[in-house]
């Protein structure tokens, strides 16, 4: 891993961190009188706030866990060089839309 | 094995292929693993290659696998290694085997230089011995690190390195951590550039392998955080710039 990655990833995570804690904290508080689909639609649907939200963490979740399993790809399945970085490329791009593509199911009205 | 007298000793023959050869060894009441290793080569087998120099822990020379670990042979109490009479001996883990038990360390010096594990100075020999103090922080961070033999037992023993040929592994950041620490050193910015690559300190997961095993009890891994520590604050500071 480059310095660069390195960095990238412990950004990320740094990013992370906080929305993991409000994710739960907000979990937590939102199930207390119930939980129902409907109920955490009218909240997130048409806000801008919780697009931004889960958006960021969507981004933030995506880089760290293809910076990670490039890692991963690279010390235990021998990838190197092209190979690697297209392989950690394509794990990006199919967390982003597979994230992007939920964040915006929730929050499109 | 039932006999107290004898072990039984599985020793590497060949170089990357190769096979374990067993010897019976007389036990001795004070014996470590280099005089096992010693006596084989010669009473048993003359052919026997393997390395070693000083017997007394300091030169480094005699690091083998024992039983799939990591050891200074020459400080190895038979007794602390022998399972049920025997043992295993290997050529060091991680680098190229010459000839049974001796490896080609090359890879692993080379590392060290490429770390910049080396001394930049910052004055000539015309110029007065520069005092430093003994109690100073960079000073302490250094006296940490500088009982290192270049043994190769934290190269050996760290998976990273088993899984990026790369890495330049424990030793060679430890020296280079030792030498950003040194208030008499130029080249930080070297040192620095030079442990960010694609072998860098960032490779470390901080599995610990290397202060489990050195023989001297050193923590490369607290250098090798140390220098995670100082290139992401060098990071910042140059954004800052």
């Amino acid at each position: 891993m480059t310095f660069r990655l390195y960095m990238v990833q412990r950004i990320s995570a740094l990013i992370m961190a906080p929305l993991v804690l409000m994710h739960i904290a907000v979990m937590i508080y939102a199930i207390q009188g119930g939980l129902s689909a409907e109920e955490i639609l009218g909240r997130t649907q048409g806000s801008v706030l919780w697009f931004l939200f889960y958006g960021t963490f969507v981004v933030a979740v995506s880089i760290h866990a293809a910076i990670g399993l490039r890692t991963v790809l690279s010390e235990w399945a021998g990838l190197r060089g092209t190979a690697l970085n297209a392989a950690a490329w394509a794990v990006l791009a199919l967390l982003l839309i597979l994230g992007m593509q939920a964040v915006y199911g929730v929050t499109a009205t | 094995m039932a006999d107290k007298h004898q072990m039984s000793v599985s020793v590497w023959r060949g170089a990357a292929a190769g096979s374990f050869q067993s010897f019976d060894v007389k036990m001795e009441e004070n014996q470590t693993v280099l005089d096992v290793v010693a006596w084989i080569q010669q009473h048993a087998d003359p052919t026997l290659s393997y390395r070693y120099a000083c017997r007394v822990g300091m030169c480094g020379s005699c690091a083998m696998m024992v039983n799939g670990t990591p050891r200074w042979t020459c400080r190895t109490h038979v007794k602390k290694v022998l399972v049920d009479g025997h043992m295993e001996i290997a050529p060091l883990r991680n680098l190229p085997v010459i000839k049974d038990l001796a490896t080609d360390m090359d890879p692993f010096f080379d590392k060290w230089v490429a770390a910049e594990g080396l001394h930049h100075p910052t004055q000539t020999r015309h110029d007065p011995i520069e005092a430093i103090d003994p109690a100073s922080a960079g000073r302490v961070e250094v006296n940490a690190g500088i009982e290192c033999i270049n043994c190769s037992v934290c190269y050996a023993a760290c998976d990273t390195v088993a899984g990026n040929p790369d890495y330049l592994g424990p030793a060679a950041l430890q020296r280079a951590w030792s030498v950003y620490n040194d208030s008499k050193d130029a080249g930080k910015q070297a040192i620095l550039d030079a442990v960010s690559g694609v072998g860098g300190c960032h490779n470390c997961h901080s599995q610990g392998s290397c202060a489990v095993h050195c023989p001297n009890e050193l923590n490369p891994m607290n250098a090798i955080a140390g220098l995670k520590r100082e290139t992401a604050r060098n990071f910042f500071r140059r954004r800052a710039r």
